[in-house]
């Protein structure tokens, strides 16, 4: 697979590791009422689509960026790849 | 008698005479020449013996989808077995061997197992062999595999190299066909990156053993023209002798490119290189392979496809028998008769299923009209044929042709579906084509050459590669089809799959017993499998189901094609990554200074370590092992702990990035002190523990243990991209950037006052115990000096720059001469973090929380950190949970073993009465007693119980007593003194 980095073009998919869900973003507040549950279903819930799905790759053999690719999982096409800090910025993470 | 059916022509250089052996016997062929062409040419008609029953086989085809021309290759470490004789480049010296038989070729012994083929049908393993079960793994199984089988490997190191090799460009031709030359010539001449495989040695495909005429000449030399053409231009890449055995995720082919395989030695050059082609558009012109009919006896040495009949005679120059009957079902294999006439090759009937005038004129033939072959005879070689109307005709070679299946294999590896298309009774590719890629000629269904050559040109054209000049001129040759799958007159059995020895029959039986999916088909009876995957096979198989169950093909189904298309070497996959080059593997600053002082190495993660420096006298690595942990315990030793992962941690936020990473809080920590911390994971499990020095205001070093030192940092960018993006924090990892050293023990202050530049305040009040801070050392040398100590010595840990890491270990060492300082290895620090019960690798396991290691108060909720929450889940904090303790033998002669089970006095050694675990153990020079550490059920409240430690792997056990798990001085003196 060829993932276009937004910041050095196509590489190859050889120079990143997987992670997983781009859920993993969204971490909860430890101390909201719920938290255990939050971060259970956090930890351990996942959705396993078949088609669009948003996931976090790591160009550990290159410039260390997270990235959230969003690649469907049956044709492995990539229609999206984004810095995983801008979307968790726009996903209202902050300080 | 050397050659005797070679006959005139071909391309083939007949001047020059080449000899190789088969079974030991010397033979003659010619430059251009395969193995198989070589055999035929030689009068060698038999060549194997099948898998399952060691019926004699010859050759069947012409091509990378032979089934039955197996044999072994070359001998010694470079034998190689199962090799395809008909895509074997012939070379001077070649040795080959057949296959699969006890005795000789020609007297197997084992042919015996063809009598016993009435119980041997379909699942006939699965259904006699079940019982007693025992039976299976001692006798059926050993008895089974060597019966059956194919190559016998060396047992020996492969001597040859591999590469491996990355490509890019506009456009992969797969295939030097009409079709493929064409695509590949109009790109080219647009100007576009073209790079033309093919998995042949000479380029043309079909057009080198065909007589059709491209442009009023013989197709051969036009195909010579273009691949002249294309072999000067600086934007075209020839691949001969290299198959592309895979289409994979956006626009990456796998191609296997055989570099020196037609070489008696591969001269130093490796022999095969594994390429990774980037491609942004593909041709797939990969042709058509030819299908047989089964009948009864159609596996008899002679009975060959009519395509590779004719493709011997015009491409090789060989006669593959005297007398050649044609048996067809289409308008190609009159082709074959009538090129055999034409080479002299007597022809005395073509059979045609259909009841239909001649296709063309074969001179001396007869032309037996809606008949079929139904027998042969001739035991280790075609002799004669019976005809469905009774007639039997003498003959030693028999071409069959059952029309001709599309290559579109390559269009499969993405879930692609192929279409049934009546006209041609075959599968072609579907509209799901791989992204970026185009069929073209026979692959995509245009079965004749001026269709393939116009196709080659539109599909160049359709990717935007426009070429003005003319197509060439040729015909459209004759290929109706009327598809016979098998000839149900027959009696005898009926061959459909050569190389699983899989008939008629077998399928008719798998469709009674109920297995009629595809691939239950395939597995239930091995059709399919192999070498060949099922090239020839495949297809009317699936036909002689579709009838059985009285549905079309398409309802029937298709087997999916997976990479690769033909097989690839494990050599080839594995590349240079053998041996030692296996993995990378690192070494530490100080590797030369250890080789150099008899170090005996260990890996560790990727790194080599030095595991004992072993001294002269001494008898084993205990007594290095001792005196190491002895010597530094009574004066100083010295280690190289560069392996440990270092991260430079810098940024306003750094204090509070750590605060969230570690367990424990960090906001306090002063500049110039150091913190042991500890890390877990989301799910509340302790993950790593290590040090973080602050160096300055907004400058943090962190070390973390040396395995998790990569997925510590991969952790950390996570949490600084992806969770808070907007501390300001930054990360780099230094591991390789500072050679590290523990110094430890009790003169470790005095040898590094000899070290340490003498501005630096050393004494215990200016420099404490966990304090840190820049220095220099030698006169100027920058350093940092962390006083940590993992053996419970007064210890610290100096770095420099790495590349000053040899030369530091020597000045340490000289430094230490007169406190007789020892180096020592992972052994001696792993007997001395056990005596001093500092939990490593074996206890921060992926099991135990910090409420185990007894670091529980450590987590603090006054704040958020990585594993906060779940950490703190009722069932990882029972009162019960397992706590780090000591053990040691109450015999203290005994030696612990690591991975005991705590047993109470007087119970039973079951699961249910499990108590914990023995983590590690060591032997302890200083108590000298064995040692050890352990997870135990309300462990640190059980302090002087005696329970038994159970080892039900070694067969042991033992009685131990619960201790504290600091050994060595509890309250700390030592490493604050």
């Amino acid at each position: 697979m060829i993932i276009n980095h937004p910041l050095l073009g196509p590489r190859d998919a050889a120079e990143f590791v997987y992670l997983g869900d781009a859920a993993l973003i969204d971490r909860p507040d430890w101390q909201a009422a719920e938290a255990a549950e939050a971060f259970h279903a956090y930890g351990y819930l996942r959705d396993n689509p078949a088609g669009a799905h948003q996931e976090l790759w790591y160009h550990e053999q290159g410039d260390r960026s997270w990235l959230v690719v969003t690649r469907d999982t049956v044709s492995h096409e990539i229609t999206q790849v984004e810095l995983a800090r801008d979307v968790a910025r726009a996903r209202g993470r902050s300080r | 008698m050397s050659q005797v059916n070679r006959i005139k022509g071909g391309l083939i250089d007949p001047a020059t005479e080449i000899t190789f052996t088969f079974n030991g016997k010397a033979m003659q062929g010619h430059p251009g020449d395969t193995l198989a062409s070589a055999l035929l040419a030689n009068g060698q008609r038999l060549v194997g013996r099948s898998f399952k029953y060691h019926r004699p086989r010859g050759i069947f085809t012409a091509g990378s989808e032979e089934p039955n021309a197996l044999v072994e290759l070359r001998k010694g470490a470079t034998q190689e077995p199962n090799t395809r004789a008909t895509v074997t480049e012939l070379f001077d010296g070649l040795e080959a061997r057949s296959q699969n038989h006890r005795g000789s070729l020609e007297f197997d012994l084992m042919a015996v197992t063809d009598l016993l083929s009435p119980f041997l049908s379909a699942g006939f393993y699965y259904k006699t062999f079940m019982w007693p079960r025992a039976f299976w793994e001692k006798l059926y199984e050993p008895a089974i595999r060597a019966s059956a089988g194919l190559g016998r490997l060396s047992m020996e190191e492969d001597p040859d190299r591999y590469d491996k090799g990355y490509l890019h460009c506009d456009l992969l031709v797969i295939g030097a066909g009409p079709a493929g030359l064409m695509a590949a010539r109009t790109a080219a001449r647009a100007g576009a990156r073209v790079i033309l495989a093919d998995e042949d040695f000479v380029m043309g495909g079909r057009l080198n053993a065909e007589t059709l005429e491209v442009d009023g000449k013989p197709g051969s030399d036009w195909a010579v023209g273009v691949v002249a053409e294309l072999a000067a231009m600086a934007n075209v890449r020839l691949m001969p002798r290299s198959t592309v055995y895979g289409a994979y995720d956006h626009g990456v082919y796998g191609v296997l490119e055989r570099c020196t395989d037609h070489l008696a030695t591969s001269g130093g050059k490796p022999r095969q290189v594994l390429w990774r082609v980037y491609a942004r558009h593909a041709v797939l012109a990969a042709g058509a392979t030819e299908r047989p009919v089964a009948f009864g006896n159609n596996d008899r040495p002679g009975v060959m496809l009519a395509g590779a009949v004719r493709a011997y005679a015009n491409r090789w120059g060989v006669a593959p028998g005297r007398r050649v009957a044609v048996f067809t079902n289409n308008d190609d294999g009159w082709r074959t008769a009538a090129d055999l006439v034409a080479k002299g090759i007597e022809v005395p009937a073509v059979i045609d299923t259909r009841d239909a005038p001649a296709v063309c004129d074969v001179p001396g033939a007869r032309h037996v009209r809606g008949a079929a072959v139904m027998d042969t005879r001739g035991r280790k070689g075609l002799r004669q044929i019976t005809l469905t109307d009774g007639q039997m005709i003498d003959a030693d070679c028999l071409a069959v042709s059952g029309g001709w299946n599309p290559n579109l294999h390559l269009t499969c590896h993405q879930r692609g579906r192929p279409e049934w298309r009546d006209d041609l009774a075959a599968f072609v590719p579907g509209r799901e084509l791989p992204p970026g890629m185009v069929v073209a000629g026979a692959a995509n269904g245009a079965m004749t050459l001026a269709a393939a050559l116009r196709e080659g040109c539109a599909v160049a054209e359709t990717l935007g590669y426009a070429d003005k000049s003319d197509l060439p001129r040729a015909e459209d040759e004759p290929r109706d089809c009327a598809p016979v799958w098998h000839v149900p007159q027959s009696r005898a059995r009926a061959w459909l799959d050569l190389q699983n020895d899989v008939t008629v029959k077998d399928v008719k039986q798998a469709h009674q017993e109920g297995f009629r999916a595809v691939e239950h088909l395939k597995r239930y009876t091995t059709l399919g499998m192999a070498t060949d995957q099922g090239k020839t096979a495949n297809i009317p198989a699936l036909a002689i189901m579709a009838e059985c169950t009285g549905r079309t093909i398409p309802e029937t189904g298709t087997t999916i094609f997976r990479p690769p298309y033909t097989p690839v070497p494990i050599g080839a996959l594995a590349g240079r990554a053998r041996g030692r080059a296996f993995r990378p593997y690192r070494l530490t600053p100080s590797h030369r200074w250890a080789e150099a002082h008899g170090a005996t190495f260990v890996e560790v993660g990727n790194w080599l370590r030095a595991q004992w420096f072993a001294r002269d006298g001494e008898q084993g690595w205990r007594d290095s092992v001792d005196r190491e942990v002895l010597m530094t315990r009574g004066s100083v030793g010295i280690c190289d702990v560069t392996t440990l992962g270092k991260i430079d941690i810098q940024g306003r936020d750094a204090g509070e990035f750590l605060n969230r990473v570690y367990c424990n809080g960090f906001a306090t920590l002063a500049v110039g002190k150091v913190r042991y911390g500890l890390m877990l994971r989301e799910d509340g499990i302790a993950y790593d523990d290590g040090t973080t020095a602050r160096m300055g205001e907004n400058h943090y070093v962190m070390t973390t243990t040396t395995a998790n030192a990569v997925t510590v940092f991969r952790r950390l960018e996570f949490a600084r991209q992806c969770l808070w993006p907007d501390l300001d924090v930054h990360l780099i990892s230094t591991t390789d950037g500072w050679a590290q050293f523990a110094v430890a023990g009790p003169n470790a202050r005095k040898l590094l006052r000899k070290v340490v530049d003498t501005e630096h305040d050393l004494s215990n009040e200016a420099f404490p115990f966990m304090g840190c801070g820049e220095v220099t050392v030698c006169g100027g040398m920058p350093a940092r000096l962390f006083r940590i100590s993992f053996s419970g010595e007064l210890a610290y840990e100096v770095a420099v720059p790495a590349r000053f890491g040899n030369a530091m270990m020597g000045v340490l060492m000289e430094a230490g001469r007169e406190f007789d300082a020892v180096p020592y290895g992972t052994e001696a620090l792993g007997v001395m973090r056990i005596e001093k019960g500092h939990a490593a690798g074996n206890e921060l396991n992926g099991q135990t929380t910090a409420h185990n290691l007894g670091m529980g108060r450590m987590v603090s909720r006054k704040k958020d950190c990585i594993g906060n929450v779940l950490s703190q889940r009722p069932e990882m904090l029972r009162d019960d949970a397992v706590k780090l303790v000591g053990l040691r033998p109450v015999d203290r002669a005994t030696g612990l073993i690591s991975g005991s089970h705590f047993i109470g006095q007087g119970d039973a050694a079951t699961m249910e009465n499990d108590q914990g675990w023995m983590s590690s153990v060591a032997y302890s020079p200083s108590l000298e007693h064995s040692i050890g550490l352990g997870f135990l059920k309300r462990g640190d409240a059980r302090m002087g119980e005696i329970l038994r430690a159970v080892s039900p792997v070694h067969g042991r056990e033992m009685e131990v007593e619960v201790v504290s798990a600091h050994f060595i001085d509890p309250d700390g003196e030592r490493l604050r003194g």
